[in-house]
């Protein structure tokens, strides 16, 4: 299938010399959700700006759905939407002129009735005709989230939608965001946040100095740089690790009571029985074993720090 | 989708709206300011000044006083209403949506010339309660209210979009056209002056604007109508390049 945005060798050197994007290459699959990971000042903001039609690109092109973002950027800017990480919006607006106005500016043509399930959508109903200085954080958020669904996008960029929201809000907003894509809208969110990546994303990416680093399904990322720990708990303390056992490469805890086996699930050479053959041949007797998995935060840090 | 005549509509709908929420700021403000100019110079003063080549005095400064709010008006309207999105970031909507430059401009400085024309009007009602006034060429005062008020709402914006902080965005406004409107002949007629000012006057860029809007009220011109309009035109084509230059290369909008 044709992805629904198409980005190829995007390049975005600004005034001041700083290169915020380097020969970045990127396809996003039509009705995906794709996280972008990257620390402050990785060229999330910039890499969206840029297909948007914010920032000029210094070189490279972004083809959405087709059509080139800069040549057809009627037809581009009418598929997206764009929620921005800053709360800009007119403080003395009201919500639903403020909606209103969004989808204008698109385009289209008033739909009260598409908007008022928008509002409800978003439980911004009741607030319809408050002026959005009167709103809290939260609910500023979720107008943005309103002003970018206002004109029917089929692509949604979230520019770090959950930065400095509350945990159940957080909760709410991931739940907008499968059910937008359940309705087959496309979406792209950028965020600190590891666990909003894992719980919602289809493909992660991720972004480091203008560059991307990876990108891969969530699942298959786990499993390609994820490893597995097997702590294993001795009934009785020991203080060094017995001969037979340094083929497994064990370590053994300070105080002499755990010991953490290492190893990659995927490899097929990796059998936990002879292990435990081993350690009943060496003598020694377990008290408990637990398993545990690399986090998704685990492998971001590991790649960025490379 | 050829013409976005929706975001269009939204902007000059929310421009105007702006101003209907602030009528205190936006109409009567001006109308107070002018009418005490006509109270000052058209009464008190006036009543001491002979008449200017067969026009009463009081009468004789409407045109110029009319100017003296559009182009002040014009400049602050159009100014704020693209320098405020700019401050509070909401700009990066407009600049996100499949809209070209000119369905912007028609949308903001259409706005802002808009206003302009309307406290034209309201000023031109309220010079009626002062000074008796006859219009003589009233197809010629429309086309130059309308030329005024459009060019000077375009040099607003370019102002607005120049500026990125407040001072900047009054810097222009104070410094330049005020001064620029008071010694454009809003109160006297150019040929009152000493013979080396008469020449200096005429490199104001305002003096053509009284003066071709002053004689379609009376027939009266500092220099002719042919050259008035060819000045009003030559700004509107140069604010215009300017305009669509700063789009074109993103000049304090796209990085």
């Amino acid at each position: 299938m044709q992805p629904v945005v198409s980005i190829s060798d995007l390049s975005k050197t600004y005034a001041d010399g700083h290169q915020a994007l380097k020969n970045l290459s990127l396809d996003i699959e039509r009705g995906e959700i794709l996280a972008l990971l990257g620390p402050n000042g990785a060229g999330k903001t910039t890499l969206i700006s840029i297909i948007c039609g914010l920032v000029n690109a210094s070189s490279g092109t972004v083809i959405v759905d087709g059509f080139d973002n800069v040549i057809d950027f009627r037809m581009t800017r009418s598929m997206i939407g764009l929620v921005p990480q800053e709360l800009t919006l007119g403080a003395f607006d009201k919500v639903i002129n403020t909606l209103a106005f969004s989808r204008g500016l698109f385009g289209k043509k008033p739909d009260p009735v598409y908007l008022e399930q928008l509002l409800r959508d978003l439980s911004l109903w009741d607030k319809r005709n408050n002026e959005i200085l009167s709103l809290s954080g939260g609910m500023k958020r979720r107008v943005l989230i309103g002003k970018a669904l206002a004109h029917e996008p089929d692509i949604l960029f979230l520019d770090e939608p959950t930065a400095g929201v509350d945990v159940e809000l957080r909760k709410d907003m991931w739940a907008l965001v499968k059910k937008l894509r359940e309705s087959g809208v496309t979406i792209i969110l950028t965020t600190h946040y590891i666990e909003e990546a894992e719980e919602i994303a289809d493909r992660v990416g991720v972004i480091s100095n203008g560059e991307l680093l990876l990108i891969d399904n969530k699942q298959d990322i786990m499993h390609q740089l994820g490893k597995k720990q097997m702590t294993i708990e001795l009934e009785e303390t020991i203080s060094v690790i017995p001969e037979s056992l340094s083929v497994w490469a064990l370590d053994l805890s300070d105080d002499g009571r755990c010991m953490t086996y290492t190893y990659d699930p995927l490899n097929p050479h990796t059998t936990i029985t002879p292990l435990l053959d081993s350690l009943r041949g060496a003598g020694l007797l377990l008290k408990d074993i637990n398993t545990t998995q690399t986090s998704l935060e685990e492998i971001f840090v590991n790649l960025v720090r490379k | 989708m050829s013409i976005n005549v929706q975001a269009i509509k939204v902007i000059y709908r929310y421009e105007m709206l702006r101003a209907w929420e602030t009528m205190l700021q936006s109409f009567i403000s001006p109308v107070i300011s002018t009418a005490l100019y006509f109270v000052v110079f058209g009464s008190a003063i006036g009543s001491r000044i002979q008449e200017i080549e067969g026009v009463p005095y009081g009468t004789f400064i409407v045109p110029g006083l009319m100017m003296l709010a559009l182009l002040t008006q014009s400049i602050a309207n159009a100014s704020f209403g693209i320098f405020f999105p700019k401050f509070t970031g909401t700009v990066y909507e407009v600049m996100s949506a499949p809209i070209s430059f000119i369905e912007i401009l028609i949308g903001y400085v259409g706005a802002a010339a808009s206003k302009s024309v309307i406290i034209g009007f309201v000023i031109l009602g309220t010079a009626g309660f002062f000074v008796p006034l006859e219009i003589a060429h009233p197809i010629w005062m429309l086309s130059f209210l309308l030329l005024t008020c459009i060019t000077f709402s375009l040099f607003g914006f370019i102002i607005g979009l120049w500026a990125d902080n407040f001072e900047k965005l009054q810097l222009i406004p104070m410094l330049v056209i005020t001064p620029l409107v008071f010694l454009g002949g809003s109160f006297y007629s150019v040929s009152m002056l000493p013979p080396a000012w008469q020449t200096i006057t005429l490199f104001n860029p305002v003096v053509y604007l009284i003066s071709g809007f002053r004689w379609s009220f009376f027939e009266v011109a500092d220099v002719s109508v042919g050259l008035s309009l060819a000045m009003v035109l030559f700004f509107l084509a140069l604010c215009l390049f300017i305009v669509w230059w700063m789009f074109k290369t993103g000049y304090r909008l796209k990085q």
